[in-house]
């Protein structure tokens, strides 16, 4: 992610605004305030209040609901959560990269169709997506009956696998979600590498690995750490897929979050554990754009 | 959904394609390792294409089983999808959801595309940070967008409802409108309202007879796209839904917690349909874009 998405406009032609160029602006302006700016302001407040009597929020100035995180309970659930964002994260650019690569060096025709292929299921709602794999996976589910006639499962384990509810399932739908999400922008920029490069690497005596580490990891590498962003910040909070895939027994940090505003009604610790899930996402944000400068300055070097 | 992130839901499609194919390697004799690369590349490119596909494609056969558990195949029918017409929790829902997309989509077109354009015009101070404060609803996770406009509402004691929904849709849709006909402007000539202007005709005219038409298919896929990320949006949605404002996702994923439900089966082959018809209407939108951006006031 080099620059912000749409990165601002260099019209030669821009002049300054008068009032009126304020004025017009002012509504959206306002937007933001109150709409992003503001609620991220007062949920950092609300972390630092206490929980009153009746569920309400008595603002002030603790620090217990952040202590309260350090919990060896929750502090697992963190760690549990960021691992299988981390191995959703994993899988969707090894799974990912090779087909996206292939996409970007056919011809037009092909590449278009076949990127149409990967766009369909980027736009098919992810509540579908993920309810699919609740019909693969259960145990009267079509895995399980094509195991069984294809006498995969010798027939001394009668009982059927049980997959579904599972930290399995978990990880293969956030991967099946998330997948677009990788082949999209690792095609974004593998479309855009020169295949000269590659012909010149390769004359140059360059076996293939050395190649791919020197050539065109580094090229690709601005849309690999997009996708990376785009798999796991998302995969860290996203409590709908571990709700549906891993039942009650796979509990994420978004489902901790969700519980506190929705059943324990406990906004100070809910508004902590969202203040620290945005400072980790910060965090990891920051870290790609230093790695992708770092890997930018290394190829400039060269 | 998702915001996710990103704009790069659009990035990818809206490139032109003028990247010539890899010039092809001199045909060596035998089978080089190349060739086998190619084949191995071709060969997992087509197993994550079925990955992709199959649950999709299982969805939508099973929609047509007789079988309520669909273990096995007993028959096509059309039965399921004549239930999900008469469930009026799941009509409501969907009423909703098009109420919220709707309005939404209305306000993020007005904002995103006035404010691509004043951002596009005049030099602003601060035009940096405004920039990147458009981009956050677009980055932040969802989570933690949905808790703090609850928050938000829960301090100004406003009743969770459709207002709220819709205040919590436009605010993740703008930008990705906005992103879109940004994108757009890059590629018009800059001196085509000074022309407009020098014609005689007040900025709001030339805005509305110069440059909006010329704005039309990033304004047209902007729309498309925010109408379609509201209609998707689920986890923004639980924390500003009121009890009367439940949004077809809501419903399809307090139904899906159960577990198998022909219905939805049903509801998902009309999603994918819906889905596959959209991708291709903005692929054609976007062709038409290129095509257009040849000859009407693109930059010399």
């Amino acid at each position: 992610m080099h620059g912000l998405p749409g990165a601002f406009s260099a019209n030669p032609h821009a002049r300054r605004p008068g009032a009126w160029g304020w004025w017009l602006l002012a509504p959206m302006l306002a937007w933001l305030l109150l709409f992003v700016v503001a609620p991220m302001g007062i949920l950092v407040a609300y972390s630092f209040g206490s929980r009153g009597m009746l569920g309400d929020v008595e603002f002030g100035f603790s620090w217990d609901s952040y202590a309260r995180i350090a919990d060896p309970i929750y502090l697992r659930i963190f760690a549990r959560s960021i691992g299988y964002a981390a191995l959703t994260t994993a899988l969707c650019v090894l799974i990912g990269f090779p087909a996206a690569w292939f996409i970007a060096r056919r011809g037009p025709g092909w590449r278009e169709r076949l990127l149409l292929l990967v766009m369909i299921p980027f736009w098919t709602s992810f509540l579908i997506r993920t309810y699919a794999w609740i019909a693969i996976l259960r145990s009267e589910g079509l895995l399980n009956a094509v195991l069984k006639s294809s006498g995969a499962v010798p027939h001394v384990f009668a009982e059927p696998l049980e997959l579904l509810y599972t930290p399995a399932a978990v990880v293969i739908g956030l991967v099946y979600v998330y997948l677009p999400f990788v082949i999209l922008p690792v095609y974004a920029s593998a479309e855009k590498l020169d295949g000269v490069l590659i012909e010149a690497a390769h004359d140059l005596g360059a076996g293939p690995l050395r190649v791919f580490r020197e050539v065109i990891l580094p090229l690709t590498w601005p849309g690999v750490a997009a996708g990376m962003m785009l798999v796991f910040v998302p995969a860290i909070g996203m409590f709908a897929i571990t709700d549906l895939l891993g039942g009650a027994r796979v509990s994420m940090i978004g489902n901790v979050i969700q519980n506190q505003f929705t059943k324990a009604l406990n906004f100070p610790f809910g508004a902590a554990l969202g203040v620290v899930f945005t400072l980790l996402f910060v965090v990891s944000f920051a870290l790609l754009q230093w790695l992708g400068r770092r890997k930018d300055e290394t190829a400039k070097a060269r | 959904m998702s915001s996710v992130l990103v704009a790069p839901k659009h990035e990818p499609v809206s490139k032109p394609s003028t990247v010539p194919a890899p010039p092809k390697r001199a045909s060596r004799p035998g089978r080089s390792g190349a060739w086998w690369v190619e084949r191995g590349l071709a060969l997992w490119t087509a197993l994550v294409l079925g990955f992709l596909y199959l649950p999709i494609a299982v969805l939508i056969g099973y929609s047509f089983n007789q079988s309520r558990l669909n273990i096995t195949w007993e028959g096509f029918t059309w039965r399921w999808y004549g239930e999900l017409l008469s469930n009026k929790p799941l009509i409501d829902s969907f009423k909703n959801s098009l109420i919220v997309a709707g309005a939404s989509t209305v306000l993020a077109v007005l904002i995103g595309t006035t404010g691509a354009w004043l951002l596009h015009r005049h030099r602003y101070r601060f035009a940096r940070a405004i920039q990147a404060l458009v981009c956050v609803p677009m980055v932040m996770p969802e989570i933690v967008m949905g808790i703090s406009l609850l928050v938000l509402f829960a301090l100004a004691q406003v009743d969770l409802g459709h207002a709220t929904l819709i205040l919590a849709h436009t605010t993740f849709c703008f930008p990705f409108v906005l992103v879109a006909v940004q994108a757009r402007l890059q590629g018009l000539d800059p001196a085509l309202e000074e022309a407009a202007l020098d014609l005689g005709a007040t900025p709001w005219r030339a805005f509305w007879l110069v440059i909006l038409p010329c704005l039309r298919p990033a304004v047209v896929a902007g729309t498309l796209m925010a109408f379609t990320l509201s209609m998707d949006e689920l986890i923004i949605s639980l924390f500003t839904a009121g009890p009367g404002s439940r949004t077809l996702p809501m419903q399809v994923y307090g139904m899906a917690k159960v577990g198998l439900n022909p219905m939805l089966n049903a509801l998902s082959a009309i999603f994918v349909v819906t889905t596959v018809a959209f991708v291709l209407f903005t692929e054609h939108l976007r062709r038409m874009a290129a095509r257009g951006a040849d000859t009407t006031f693109s930059k010399p």
